[in-house]
C-alpha cells in the first residue's frame, strides 16, 4: 500500500502534543515559564538594559528546550509505553517518526513562541535580512538539539535518567552560556568555555544580526561553519550511533 | 479463499545479553502457515526475546531468520511492511482514548486520519467498545486498555502480527472475548502470541512452540507434540483398590480417590480391557497441554 508520510508525522503530532495540550493545559504555562523566568531576572537585575538580549536568547531557549524535551518525551514514549517498539515493528522508519516529533514539539512550543517573538517585536530592533537569519539561526540551533536528544532517548532505559539529562543539558546549553547576555560579561580566562556550547555561537550570530554585537563577516562565516559542523555531527550521530533496534 | 501463508524460518538464532546472560540458544523452527502460533514457557524462558527478534526489534546474537523470505538482520523494511506488534509491557497512553489511540497508530502506519478513523471505529465495535471509544484510556478497566492495544495491531493491514502476553492480567470472560476475536481474524494472517495460559494456547493454537531455557523444546501442532511425549494417553481409573504394580507408566494418586496414569497407547489398550473385566469405572483421554508442557520441560524421554 501507498504510506501516506503526511499522516506519518501527523501521529506524532496528535500524540506528542495536540492531545497532551488539550488534556493538561498546564504543560503550556511551564513550557512559557522557564524562558520568561530568566529573562525578567536579566531584565530586572540589568535595569531593563539587557532585555532586548534576553528576549532574543528567550527565543534561543526555547528552541533548544524544545529540542531537549524530545529525549524526554521519545524516552517516556519508549520506556513508559512501549509505543517507540510498536512503531519499530511498523513501517514508519526512524527519521519520519523523529522528524514528526520534532515537528509535535514545535507545535507544543507555539504558545510560548508567540509571547516570545511579541517581545522580539516590541524590543529588538533588525532589518529584514536580520530576520532571516535569525529565523536560520533558529533552525539551526533547533535541529542541534533534536539530534541530541533522540540520540540520548535512544540510550535512556528510564524515565528518570531523561530528567537526569534535561537537568543538565539546559544549563549548559541555555543557562550558563551568553545566550541571555553579551559574552563580554564573562571575565577572561572563562569566556572561552563559553565557545564549547553551540549556543554561543548562535546566540553570538544572533546578537550580531541585531546590531548587539559587532561582529567581522569573517568571524560570522566562522561562527556559522562551526554551529553548521556541530549540527551536521550530531545530526549524523542520531542516525548512526542512535538505536531504533535494541542490541 | 485461500490466503497466501505467511512463512518463516528461523535458523540457529542465539541471544546473549549484557553480563553474559544466555536468552535464547540455537533456536531453529519454520513453518508456513496462517492461524495462531502459541509460544508458552515458564517466566524467563526467552519467548519475548524470540518475539522481539523476529518483529525486528531486537538484534540477535547469532543465527537469523527470515519472513517471507526477507532476512530479518537486512530487509527490515519489507518485514515491517507486513508485520505489527504489541509487546508485553506496552500501556495506552492514559491521556488519549481508544479511538484516538487506533487512529494513530493507524496513520503511524501511513493511513489517512479519516481512513484510521473509520478503522479504529470499526474494530472497536467488533470488541464491543464501541460506547467507550471516546472515554480515556486511563478511566478503563485493565482489561478494556489491553483490548485497545490488541486492537491497534487487529486493526491494521498486517498480515504477522506479534502480541506478547496479550491477555496476561485479564479476567476469564475478557480472555474469552479476546480469544474469540482473534479466532476469527486468524484465517488471512499469522498471529504470534505469547502467553502464560496453557489453556489458551491450546484452545488457540494451531501451531504451539514450548520453550525452556533459550531452547525451543517442543513445536508443532498439539497432536504433533503429543506424539513427543513417552505417555500421551491419560487413564483415570476410579478405584483406590486397584493393583498398579507392573503397569508400564506414570501412576499418581489423585486427591478423589481415584488413580491417574499416564501410558502409551498399546499399555492404555491393555489396561483398558483388564479394568472392563474387573468392572471398574474409568476415563480415557488424550493428555492436555499442561501434561505435554510439564513433561517436555522437564525433559522426559522421547518418542522417536
Amino acid at each position: 500500500m501507498n504510506r501516506n508520510v503526511g499522516s506519518q508525522v501527523y501521529a506524532s503530532v496528535l500524540v506528542n502534543s495536540i492531545y497532551a495540550m488539550l488534556n493538561y493545559p498546564v504543560t503550556l504555562i511551564s513550557t512559557l515559564l522557564a524562558p520568561l523566568s530568566i529573562l525578567a531576572v536579566v531584565t530586572f537585575a540589568s535595569h531593563g538594559t539587557l532585555l532586548p538580549v534576553a528576549a532574543e536568547g528567550a527565543l534561543i531557549m526555547n528552541m533548544v528546550s524544545s529540542g531537549t524535551s524530545l529525549q524526554g518525551d521519545l524516552s517516556h514514549l519508549k520506556n513508559d509505553m512501549r509505543l517507540q517498539d510498536m512503531i519499530v515493528s511498523s513501517p514508519t522508519g526512524p527519521g519520519v517518526y523523529v522528524f514528526g516529533m520534532a515537528i509535535s514539539e514545535i507545535v507544543y512550543s507555539i504558545p510560548t513562541l508567540i509571547v516570545l517573538l511579541i517581545f522580539n517585536v516590541l524590543f529588538v530592533r533588525t532589518t529584514p535580512l536580520g530576520a532571516i537569519v535569525i529565523f536560520l539561526d533558529m533552525a539551526t540551533i533547533f535541529t542541534f538539539s533534536i539530534s541530541l536528544g533522540f540520540l540520548l532517548s535512544t540510550f535512556s532505559s528510564d524515565i528518570v535518567q531523561s530528567w537526569a539529562f534535561s537537568g543538565i543539558l539546559s544549563p549548559i546549553l541555555t543557562t550558563i552560556p551568553p545566550v541571555y547576555y553579551p559574552i563580554s560579561y564573562i571575565p577572561l580566562p572563562y569566556r572561552y568555555l563559553a565557545y564549547v556550547s553551540p549556543t554561543t555561537y548562535a546566540a553570538q550570530i544572533a546578537q550580531n544580526a541585531v546590531g548587539f554585537t559587532t561582529l567581522s563577516l569573517g568571524t560570522v562565516v566562522l561562527y556559522w561553519i562551526i554551529l553548521l559542523s556541530i549540527t551536521a555531527l550530531f545530526g549524523y550521530l542520531a542516525m548512526k550511533r542512535s538505536r531504533w533496534r535494541d542490541v | 479463499m485461500r490466503y497466501p501463508c505467511v512463512q518463516i524460518s528461523v535458523s540457529h538464532i542465539s541471544k546473549t545479553y549484557a553480563g553474559n546472560v544466555l536468552a535464547l540458544d540455537d533456536v531453529n523452527f519454520s513453518f508456513n502457515h496462517n492461524g495462531i502460533f502459541s509460544l508458552i514457557g515458564k517466566n524467563g524462558a526467552g519467548k519475548t526475546t524470540l518475539i522481539r527478534i523476529l518483529s525486528t526489534q531486537l538484534l540477535p546474537s547469532s543465527g537469523g531468520a527470515t519472513i517471507n523470505g526477507f532476512d530479518i538482520l537486512n530487509q527490515t523494511r519489507e518485514i515491517r511492511e507486513i508485520i505489527a506488534a504489541v509487546p508485553q509491557e506496552a500501556r495506552a497512553v492514559p491521556w488519549m482514548t481508544p479511538l484516538q489511540t487506533i487512529t494513530s497508530y493507524l496513520m503511524w502506519r501511513g493511513y489517512t486520519h479519516s481512513d484510521s478513523r473509520e478503522m479504529g471505529k470499526n474494530v472497536l465495535r467488533t470488541l464491543g467498545m464501541e460506547e467507550q471509544e471516546d472515554k480515556k484510556n486511563r478511566n478503563l478497566s485493565g482489561g478494556q486498555k489491553r483490548k485497545v492495544l490488541v486492537a491497534t495491531a487487529l486493526a491494521s493491514e498486517a498480515t504477522l502480527i506479534f502480541m506478547d502476553e496479550p491477555t496476561t492480567g485479564l479476567d476469564f470472560i475478557s480472555r474469552k472475548e479476546l480469544w474469540n476475536l482473534l479466532a476469527s481474524l486468524k484465517r488471512d494472517r499469522l498471529i504470534i502470541l505469547t502467553t502464560h495460559y496453557l489453556e489458551e494456547a491450546e484452545t488457540l493454537g494451531d501451531l504451539i512452540g514450548i520453550m525452556s531455557e533459550g531452547n525451543m523444546v517442543g513445536f508443532g501442532s498439539l497432536g504433533d507434540l503429543r506424539k513427543r511425549v513417552r505417555y500421551p494417553l491419560s487413564i483415570k481409573i476410579f478405584s483406590e483398590d486397584f493393583d498398579t504394580s507392573g503397569i508400564k507408566g506414570e501412576v499418581q494418586k489423585t486427591a478423589q480417590n481415584s488413580i491417574q496414569i499416564y501410558t502409551g497407547e498399546g499399555e492404555a489398550y491393555e489396561l483398558a480391557e483388564t479394568l472392563l473385566s474387573r468392572h471398574l469405572k474409568f476415563t480415557v483421554q488424550e493428555i492436555n497441554l499442561n501434561t505435554i508442557f510439564e513433561s517436555l520441560v522437564r525433559g522426559d524421554e522421547l518418542n522417536e
